[in-house]
């Protein structure tokens, strides 16, 4: 089998910008949540269509994203 | 191209020859249940690629034990690939290199660009007939241990390369955004440049090529000429730039160390420089 519909995005997430990429393997929709700096991904998530892989990985992506503190210059 | 590096087309026409084993490492560790390059090993660097007990690399038995289980004997040239433009396809690399291993190739360009051009996969693990492995070293002439990242910094005797994000290195934050708190302090190693790893490769996560690559880190005064000592976080983004310039720019001193910010930016008393 092949990745089809293989797609790549870039949005903001809150305050943070994000890149959504998202594929379909056989009959599974599967996407995945990188941040844009320095580019890891840290979530991801699986579904019946593209439209629900990427809401369930973008959700999982916000409560990561809502744990990372922004410190300021002392 | 260098013989370190191997085209997404170079695996697809030799990912089934005998003397050839492509194994995929990921930094999510279960990407490659969700399909991989046909006929690829997959390895877990959370539990195959380390000490679990200890913080260390793995040691020699147990990499002895997981390349003779792949079917990986001395001769056998390994193609390592990965998610995140191969950070921990280049982990796997320097510690195969510590264990002195001597074919060893990356796919240029990672999963991304294997996904990218819709190319075969497969989610079938793939069974191999055991051979021996004998690893020698570890050759710790490639990995940096604390006291000489104290010294470097000190008394500036080897360039520091900070390849995490600028956030990071200026400590406005702790982590890569989205992923844990590992370190007490923000900020970065007193002297230490900031060179993130990303500006080594393309959109498709290709390598730049060499003379952009030269280009990079002469214009942070990086020639090669001294020595040199990248780290990051936990090792991995490191060893992709230990990568860069040790086998694509051909720098000779080059180290990898490892205990990166989650040691450095733990350690009771380590001076900490913000810009």
């Amino acid at each position: 089998m092949k990745a089809e519909g293989y797609n790549k995005r870039r949005q903001d997430l809150g305050s943070w910008p994000i890149e959504v990429e998202s594929y379909k393997l056989g009959d599974v929709y599967y996407c995945t949540i990188n941040n844009v700096d320095p580019g890891a991904r840290f979530a991801r998530a699986e579904g019946p269509t593209r439209e629900d892989a990427e809401a369930k990985a973008i959700a999982k992506a916000e409560r990561y994203l809502a744990q990372t503190r922004r410190f300021t210059a002392t | 191209m260098a013989d370190v590096l191997v085209t997404t087309d170079w695996v697809a026409q030799h990912a089934k020859d005998a003397n050839v084993r492509i194994v995929e490492v990921d930094v999510d560790t279960a990407a490659y249940d969700q399909g991989h390059v046909p006929g690829a090993a997959g390895w877990n660097w959370t539990t195959e690629l380390c000490d679990t007990l200890v913080r260390d690399i793995i040691p020699i038995k147990k990499l002895e034990e997981l390349l003779g289980r792949s079917g990986i004997d001395n001769k056998t040239t390994i193609v390592l690939y990965g998610d995140n433009n191969n950070w921990f396809a280049a982990w796997a690399f320097w510690q195969l290199k510590m264990y002195g291993h001597a074919d060893i190739r990356i796919m240029d360009g990672g999963r991304k660009k294997w996904l990218a051009e819709s190319r075969e996969l497969s989610t079938d693990k793939p069974g191999f007939a055991a051979k021996t492995y004998k690893a020698s070293g570890p050759d710790t002439s490639l990995r940096a241990f604390l006291p000489e990242v104290q010294q470097a910094s000190a008394g500036r005797k080897a360039a520091l390369v900070d390849v995490r994000s600028p956030a990071e290195f200026t400590g406005e934050i702790l982590a890569p955004p989205g992923l844990p708190e590992t370190c007490q302090r923000g900020g970065h190693i007193p002297g230490a440049k900031s060179i993130p790893w990303g500006k080594n490769c393309n959109d498709d996560g290709t390598f730049k090529s060499v003379d952009e690559l030269k280009s990079l880190y002469a214009g942070q005064g990086i020639s090669g000429d001294g020595p040199l000592i990248a780290y990051c976080r936990i090792g991995e983004r490191s060893s992709l730039t230990w990568f860069v310039l040790k086998y694509l720019l051909g720098f000779q001193n080059v180290k990898n160390y490892d205990g990166s910010w989650t040691e450095w930016g733990n350690l009771v008393g380590a001076p900490v420089e913000k810009p």
